[in-house]
C-alpha cells in the first residue's frame, strides 16, 4: 500500500522488470563500496543524473508524443545558471540557489514561448523550430565567453558540503562522535564527494517519484490522451494547446534541474558537456531503448546506455587479447571499433524491443498472466 | 412547440479546397434522437465535426440553447454540454476502460469521486466495461470499444449527445445490445443527433429523420413517416424496408 502511493500506482507490472530496476537502484547506491575508484563513481553519477533528464524527455515525447530536440538546451541552461552563479557569487548555497531560481525562470519562459507560438504548428515544424533555437542557444552560450567561458566553459567551486571541507564541517560541528570513525564508513572514506553522490542519488529518486505522480495524475492522463489523439482530446473539452505547453514547460524545468545536479556534480560546465547535439541524440536513444511513455524505461535506457558507452571499449579490449591470435576476428573487435558496435547494437535493441525494454517486458508479462 | 435544442442555418464548410456543406438546415428538439442519413460523402460525419467546431463552418450560424455556437473553439462547445462521439469507436488505446471514463468525467478526478449511482447504471447498460474496467482499452473488442466510447459520453449527464456511426463494424449481435441500450439512454431523455447508414438500426430508435446529400438536408421529418413511405425511402435512400427487415 505504501510502495502504490509511493510509485502512485504505476508498478513496474512484471516481475523480471521489477528485479532489473531493483538490481540497478542497489548497483547505483551502493557504487561507492562495491566498485571502487573515480571512474565507477562518474559513471553512476551520470546514470543519475540521465535518468532525471531522459525521464523528462519522455515526459514529452512519451506521454505527451512531442519531438522536441531543444531539451539539452534547458539541460544547459540549469547548469550554466549554477556555473556562472558560482563563479561569480563564491561557492555558497546561496549562489547555487540564486543560479537554480534564475535557470528555472529561464527555462520556464522560453519553454512558455516556444510552447505558444510552436505547438500549433505540425510536429515537423515543431521539431525543427526547436531545433533552429537548441542551435541559436548553443553559438550563444559559446559567443558570450565572458559570462559563460565560452567553449572552455567554466570550472568553479562548490559549496564546502560538497568539497572537502565536509570534514572540517564534521569537526567544526562536534558531529564526529555519530560517525564510528569521522573518516570511514566501511572503509570508504567518507569527503565531498560521497556526500554529492548521496544528494545526487536523493535528489534523482525525488524527482522521478514527482514525475511519476505527475504521469499518473489527471494531468498526466490528458496528455496521454492528446498523445493518442487530439481532436478526440479538444471534443472533451481539453484545451490542447494549453497542455501542450504546460508538459513542455514541465519537462524544461525537470530537464534544468537535471542540468543543476550535472554542474554541482562535475564542478565544470561548457557547451559540449551539457548543449551538445550529440547529448540529445542520446537521450532520445535513452529513451526509445527504455520505452517511451514509461518513465521505468528513463531508469533502464539511461543505464543501459552509459554503462555501454563507457565500458563497451574496455570489454573489447579484453576480448581482442583474447583472440589475438585469430586474424580477422582480433581486428573486427578491436577496441577502436567501439563506436561501430554501439551503433549495431542500439539497431539490434531498437529492431528487437520496438516498445522499449519496459514495453516488451511488460508485454510479455501481459502475456503470461 | 417547444424551442429546438440545436440549429443549424445555411451552415457551408470548406475542408482546405473542397467545399463540403452547402447549406445545412437542421433542428434537433429536445429530449428526441435525430437521425442523419445519407449514402457514403453525403457530409453527415463533417456536419458532426462542424457542429463540435472541429471543422469550422465558413458560412451560416449554428445555435445551441438559442446562443451561436459557430465561432467557438471546440472545448468551449464541449464545456456547453455536447458530446461527442467519433466514428471508429473514438477510444483512447493505451488508457485503461477506467481512464478513459474518467477523461470525461469532469467533475472527478478519482475513481471514488465518479457518480456511483450513474456508474451503476452505466454498467447495466454495458456489462463489459466492468468486466474490462482495469484493462488497457485497446485490448477491447469493437463492440465493447463502442460501447466505451459511448458509455464515456454520457458519464454525465449532457444536454446533446452526437454521436457517429456506432453500428459500424459491428456484428448484428452487438448491434443489438446497443440498440437495447440506446432504447434505455432515450428514457432518459437525452437528446441525441446520430448519424447513421444503417437503416435498419437507424428506424428503431429514431424519433425524426434528416436525410443528406451532396452537402444539404434533403428531407427532414418524422422517423414514422419515413418508415411508413416506401417510395420515400425509395426515392431519398434507395431501399425499402422489405430488404431490410
Amino acid at each position: 500500500m505504501i510502495l502504490q502511493r509511493l510509485f502512485s500506482g504505476d508498478m513496474p507490472r512484471s516481475k523480471v522488470l521489477t528485479v532489473l530496476l531493483l538490481g540497478i537502484l542497489l548497483a547505483l547506491l551502493l557504487t561507492p563500496f562495491i566498485f571502487p575508484g573515480a571512474k565507477a563513481l562518474n559513471v553512476a553519477a551520470k546514470i543519475l543524473i540521465f535518468i532525471v533528464l531522459v525521464a523528462s524527455f519522455d515526459l514529452l515525447l512519451g506521454y505527451t508524443g512531442i519531438v522536441s530536440f531543444a531539451h539539452t538546451m534547458f539541460f544547459g541552461i540549469g547548469a550554466y545558471g549554477v556555473a556562472i552563479a558560482l563563479t561569480h557569487l563564491g561557492p555558497t548555497w546561496t549562489a547555487v540557489a540564486v543560479g537554480a531560481a534564475c535557470a528555472l525562470v529561464i527555462s520556464l519562459l522560453l519553454s512558455l514561448v516556444i510552447g505558444l507560438f510552436s505547438l500549433r504548428v505540425k510536429a515537423l515544424f515543431f521539431a525543427m523550430i526547436t531545433l533552429a533555437v537548441a542551435s541559436a542557444f548553443q553559438t550563444l552560450a559559446s559567443q558570450l565567453s565572458d559570462l559563460t567561458g565560452g567553449e572552455d566553459g567554466l570550472s568553479f567551486k562548490v559549496p564546502a558540503l560538497l568539497m572537502d571541507g565536509f570534514q572540517k564541517m564534521i569537526w567544526d560541528a562536534d558531529l564526529q562522535q555519530f560517525l564510528p570513525h569521522p573518516r570511514m564508513i566501511f572503509g570508504v572514506e567518507v569527503n565531498g564527494k560521497f556526500v554529492a553522490f548521496y544528494l545526487l542519488a536523493a535528489a534523482t529518486l525525488v524527482l522521478f517519484l514527482v514525475m511519476l505522480r505527475l504521469v499518473n495524475s489527471p494531468f498526466g492522463r490528458v496528455l496521454q490522451a492528446i498523445r493518442e489523439n487530439a481532436f478526440r482530446a479538444e471534443a472533451l473539452g481539453y484545451r490542447v494547446v494549453v497542455y501542450r505547453t504546460l508538459s513542455t514547460m514541465l519537462s524544461a524545468a525537470f530537464a534544468t534541474l537535471a542540468g543543476i545536479l550535472l554542474a554541482l556534480w562535475l564542478r565544470y560546465n561548457g557547451p559540449d558537456t551539457s548543449l551538445s547535439f550529440e547529448i540529445m541524440i542520446d537521450i532520445l536513444l535513452m529513451v526509445v531503448i527504455g520505452g517511451m511513455g514509461t518513465l521505468y524505461g528513463s531508469v533502464i535506457g539511461a543505464s543501459l546506455f552509459i554503462l555501454v558507452q563507457n565500458y563497451l571499449q574496455d570489454l573489447m579490449k579484453a576480448a581482442s587479447q583474447g583472440v589475438s591470435q585469430v586474424p580477422f576476428l582480433k581486428d573486427l573487435i578491436h577496441p577502436d571499433r567501439w563506436l561501430l558496435w554501439l551503433g549495431i547494437l542500439f539497431v539490434l535493441s531498437v529492431y528487437r524491443f520496438p516498445a522499449g525494454v519496459v514495453g516488451k517486458l511488460r508485454m510479455r508479462a501481459r502475456r503470461t498472466t | 412547440m417547444s424551442e429546438p435544442l440545436l440549429k443549424l442555418e445555411g451552415v457551408h464548410t470548406h475542408i482546405g479546397a473542397y467545399h463540403i456543406l452547402h447549406g445545412v438546415d437542421l433542428e434537433v428538439m429536445p429530449g428526441e434522437m435525430t437521425v442523419l442519413l445519407g449514402r457514403n460523402g453525403a457530409g453527415k460525419t463533417t456536419t458532426l465535426r462542424t457542429i463540435m467546431g472541429l471543422w469550422k463552418a465558413t458560412a451560416g450560424t449554428i445555435t445551441f440553447r438559442g446562443e451561436a455556437i459557430q465561432a467557438l473553439d471546440t472545448p468551449d462547445i464541449a464545456h456547453r454540454g455536447l458530446a461527442y462521439v467519433p466514428e471508429n469507436m473514438g477510444i483512447f488505446a493505451d488508457l485503461t476502460v477506467c481512464e478513459n471514463m474518467l477523461l470525461a468525467a469532469r467533475n472527478a478526478r478519482h475513481i471514488d469521486q465518479m457518480d456511483a449511482k450513474r456508474l451503476d447504471w452505466l454498467f447495466g447498460l454495458f456489462p463489459a466495461l466492468k468486466t474490462f474496467w482495469q484493462h488497457p482499452a485497446g485490448l477491447l473488442s469493437g463492440g465493447q470499444k463502442q460501447m466505451l466510447a459511448v458509455a464515456r459520453a454520457i458519464i454525465e449527464p449532457r444536454p446533446l449527445l452526437l454521436i457517429d456511426e456506432p453500428s459500424k463494424g459491428l456484428a448484428p449481435s452487438i448491434i443489438q445490445n446497443l440498440i437495447s441500450a440506446f432504447r434505455e439512454l432515450k428514457q432518459t431523455e437525452t437528446t441525441i443527433l446520430l448519424v447513421e447508414q444503417n437503416f435498419n438500426f437507424a428506424r428503431q430508435l429514431g424519433d425524426r429523420v434528416a436525410v443528406m446529400d451532396d452537402g444539404r438536408v434533403v428531407h427532414a421529418g418524422s422517423m414514422a413517416d419515413l418508415v411508413g413511405d416506401e417510395g420515400l425511402q425509395q426515392k431519398l435512400l434507395g431501399l425499402s424496408l422489405a430488404s431490410h427487415s
